[in-house]
Formats: structure tokens, C-alpha cells, sequence
């Protein structure tokens, strides 16, 4: 369970506090699908850095009774000079869990083969995602966070991700954080609107989506 | 296939964590820092060791003999060798975090981690030089090992304390203030030739051996030229004072890590 109470998140800017999550309350239990739509700056990357522990609250609390990933093929934590293999073993090292078994699954999953050995600057940006989606799925987190649509190398890859988070890991809780209805409609069970700093909870999903075109509409 | 922990941590579970994240830390900077090509890593002491062998080499040629009784190879290396840890540890906590934002989204990484894995690394690359070079020279016979290694340990590791106190403190005030990047440098200079390296206290008269114990880091170099040469000098130094001036350090460094960990948005 993920549970979310009156948090509140504000940032300093050279206009002054800038609120950008107004009391915001939401509970996540283990294995539910929750989509987050909202438009361009209603915060969703806000929400997922406080969902993941990253960064924290202004007020509230969160609390956290099952493991977080970090934003799921999030790639920017990569660096570039290092290869393939030592950034493996950098996420493997900081979750505690022990590279030698994981190599080889990185390997053929991100399909990079002997590439693994090189450093990411020589890497095309798709060798960069797939290396990224592998290693999201190196630690078996309870809850996954998506910031945004994946949509990782051609076709056949993507399916391959699909397989591996949606149905392979279906048992885990998912938040999907986008401002793409169609695809948080296909995965999730529980839509969240955030619009002016307030998240608006639906059980249902057409209200949801009515709620949100109307949000978009309005500004 | 292993699942991260997600209930409240003990102290223990926590420790553990905190330290896996830092020696993942080292691993990662030494690499991006030395690669893998020719020497590797081994460049974490070759680099300060090339320093204090220049800095002794020139020394030794310029006949600074005269400044004081003692051998000029271990004037130079403990002088020298001093230097490089209260001055690196700052210059690579400046500017450290910015780099390492994205790491963030990883919630056990923390600003303190990223700073405690950079302070390793130095304390080790220094610490390494220091030893190997006195040995080295030792075996040459162009310099004596220290007469009391214990006093030789305590100075260098509060050396170590105040480095790393003032790194953590500089480290974080320049996530807030640019200026401390652009001050830091300058004023490293203007210490240096104050720091005790190049001089012993007791060669200067009795108003500015006063004035010249009030900077914390030329009570440790005393204190280890001591440990060195014990019988052939007379050393100055106030260890009290020096502990004062490391608590006071830390505490205002820790606390400014604190507020700017709280603040800090990962990228």
C-alpha cells in the first residue's frame, strides 16, 4: 500500500512559491492499476517523484508499506562514459542484489549482445532504451511507476515490453502518470484527474475521461 | 529473484543500505573518472603522488633547506601530501550534486551518500600517495620513517576531519550560492602558503605563531612534523581547539546538507 495524505508541494521560483499539489489524498493497494491523467505542468512528474521517494512533500505524509520503483526505462540516469555492463552493476550494487545471474538476461532482453561491453555514448538512443526497460526489470519491485507512455524500439520490442511488465508482472500494483487517455484507459483500473494542483479520484471510467476533456478544455 | 525491503528500516538494515549505495557510488566515479585503459584505478594515488613528488622534487631544487633543520624530501611529503586532502576534498564536493541529480530517482541515494563516496575516494588516493611515498623515499634513505607513527595517524586523520567537515559545509552552500564555486579556488591559494605546509610554526615569531594556530589544519600538520621528527623540532599546536573548530565545522556542514537534501529536485 501506497497511501498519499494532505501532501502539498510547492517550489521556489523567481515569481514567488509556485503550489503545485494542493492537499492531495490517494491510497494504492498492492496489485491495483492506477492511471494519472493531466495536462503539460499539472504536476504528474511531481506526483511520480514523490510516489518513488525521490523527492519529498512540502507538507503531508506518505506512507509506504510496499517497494517503489524508480520511473520505469528512465534513462537519464545512465552515464555515459561507463558502459552498459557497469551501469548494470551500479543498479545492482545500490538494490543489494547480485549482478553475475543478471547479465545474461540483460543481455539478450535489451538485445544489445556484446554491446553491453562498450560505453552508452556509443549507443544509438533505442540501445539506450532497451538497456534501460532491461534494467527496470532487474529488481522486483512490488508497485511500478510509468511516467509516461513506453514506447521502447520497434514494434516486436515493444511487444516483448509489454509481455514483461503488463503480463509477466500482473500481480504488481502499476501507476501509470500521462496525459494519454487511451493508454491509461488499457491498463489501468482507477483513474486520477490532476488539474490545478487537485487530484480528482474516479471509480468510473467514463467520468473520468469526461472530467479530463473538460479540464483540458477549460484552460 | 530478490524484493527490496519495504517495511520501516532498522538502524542496522539502514546502515547497510547507506553503505551499499556509497561503495556503488565509489565504484561508479572511479571508473568515469580513471576508465579502465592503461593504469585504471591505480591513477587515485599515481595523480597525487605525481603532485608531492613534483612539489618535492621542486622544493629540494630550490635548496629551501635553509627554512629549517630538517630533510627537505620529508618536509615536502608531509607538507605537501597535507595539502592535497583539506584542498581536494572541497573542490570535488563544489558542484557535486548537480551531476548526480538524476542518480536521485533512486530513493536511496542521497546528497550525504554522493558526498561521503567522493570524501573516500580522496581521503584513499591521498592517504595511499602519503604512504607510499614515505616508503619509497624511506628506502632510498632520503628521508626517515616517522619516529612515533601513532601521533603520525591521529594528525593525519584529524586533518582528515577537518577536510572532510569543511568539504561537506562548501559542498552544500554551494548548491545554494554560486559564489562559493567561484571563491573557493582563489582562497584555497591565499591558505595554501598559511596552511603550515611550507613552514614550521616555530620559525616564526611569537605573534604570528598566535595568529597562525587559529587555522585549524596547521595544528594537524604540527601535530604530525611531530610524530615525524619529534626530538629535531619543536612543535606548536592545540588539538582542543582543533576539535572545537572540526565540531563546529561538521555541525553547521550537516545541517546545511540536511535543508539542501530536502529541497533537492532529482532531474
Amino acid at each position: 500500500m501506497i497511501r498519499l495524505r494532505d501532501i502539498c508541494k510547492s517550489y521556489h521560483t523567481s515569481q514567488g512559491q509556485h503550489e503545485v499539489l494542493k492537499n492531495v489524498n490517494i491510497t494504492i493497494e498492492r496489485g491495483e492499476k492506477v492511471g494519472i491523467l493531466g495536462r503539460n505542468g499539472a504536476g504528474k512528474s511531481t506526483m511520480i517523484r514523490l510516489l518513488s521517494g525521490a523527492e519529498r512533500p512540502t507538507s503531508g505524509r506518505i506512507e509506504r508499506s510496499m517497494s517503489v520503483s524508480w520511473p520505469l526505462a528512465f534513462g537519464g540516469a545512465f552515464q555515459t562514459t561507463l558502459t552498459g555492463y557497469d551501469n548494470l552493476r551500479f543498479i545492482c550494487r545500490i538494490y543489494g542484489i547480485d549482478p553475475t545471474d543478471k547479465i545474461e538476461y540483460v543481455q539478450e532482453f535489451s538485445e544489445l549482445g556484446s554491446y553491453l561491453r562498450e560505453p552508452l555514448r556509443i549507443y544509438s538512443s533505442g540501445m539506450r532504451a532497451r538497456l534501460a526497460f532491461a534494467l527496470s526489470m532487474l529488481i522486483e519491485f512490488d508497485c511500478f511507476l510509468i511516467d509516461e507512455v513506453v514506447s521502447v524500439g520497434d514494434a516486436r520490442f515493444h511487444e516483448k515490453c509489454q509481455r514483461e511488465l503488463f503480463e509477466k508482472r500482473a500481480d504488481r500494483a502499476l501507476i501509470i502518470v500521462s496525459h494519454d487517455m487511451a493508454y491509461v484507459r488499457e491498463h489501468c483500473s482507477r483513474l486520477c484527474v490532476l488539474s490545478q494542483g487537485d487530484l480528482s479520484i474516479f471509480n468510473d471510467v467514463d467520468e473520468a475521461y469526461e472530467f479530463y476533456h473538460r479540464a483540458i478544455h477549460l484552460q | 529473484m530478490s524484493t527490496p525491503s519495504s517495511t520501516t528500516p532498522t538502524i542496522i538494515q539502514a546502515l547497510r543500505v547507506q553503505g551499499r549505495v556509497i561503495y556503488a557510488l565509489m565504484m561508479r566515479e572511479v571508473i568515469t573518472r580513471y576508465g579502465r585503459h592503461n593504469i585504471g584505478f591505480l591513477w587515485l594515488f599515481v595523480e597525487p603522488m605525481m603532485f608531492t613528488l613534483a612539489v618535492t622534487l621542486l622544493w629540494a631544487g630550490l635548496r629551501l633547506n635553509h627554512v629549517s633543520a630538517l630533510p627537505i624530501t620529508a618536509f615536502a611529503v608531509t607538507g605537501y601530501s597535507s595539502i592535497l586532502l583539506w584542498r581536494n576534498m572541497p573542490a570535488r564536493l563544489i558542484g557535486s550534486v548537480l551531476p548526480n541529480l538524476a542518480l536521485m530517482y533512486h530513493r536511496q541515494v542521497k546528497v550525504i551518500d554522493i558526498f561521503a563516496s567522493r570524501l573516500l575516494i580522496e581521503f584513499m588516493g591521498a592517504t595511499i600517495s602519503f604512504i607510499v611515498l614515505t616508503i619509497i623515499f624511506a628506502t632510498f634513505d632520503w628521508m626517515s620513517l616517522p619516529e612515533d607513527l601513532l601521533k603520525v595517524i591521529e594528525g593525519w586523520l584529524m586533518l582528515t576531519w577537518f577536510g572532510c567537515a569543511l568539504a561537506v559545509l562548501l559542498g552544500a552552500l554551494a548548491e545554494d550560492y554560486e559564489i562559493i564555486e567561484k571563491l573557493w579556488h582563489p582562497l584555497a591559494y591565499m591558505i595554501m602558503p598559511l596552511s603550515g605546509a611550507g613552514f614550521i610554526v616555530d620559525s616564526l615569531p611569537q605573534a604570528g605563531q598566535d595568529a597562525i594556530l587559529w587555522l585549524p589544519m596547521v595544528n594537524a600538520v604540527e601535530y604530525i612534523r611531530e610524530g615525524f621528527f619529534g626530538s629535531v623540532i619543536v612543535s606548536h599546536y592545540d588539538m582542543a581547539y582543533m576539535v572545537e573548530a572540526n565540531m563546529v565545522l561538521t555541525v553547521l556542514g550537516l545541517a546545511k546538507t540536511l535543508k539542501i537534501s530536502r529541497e533537492v529536485i532529482p532531474e
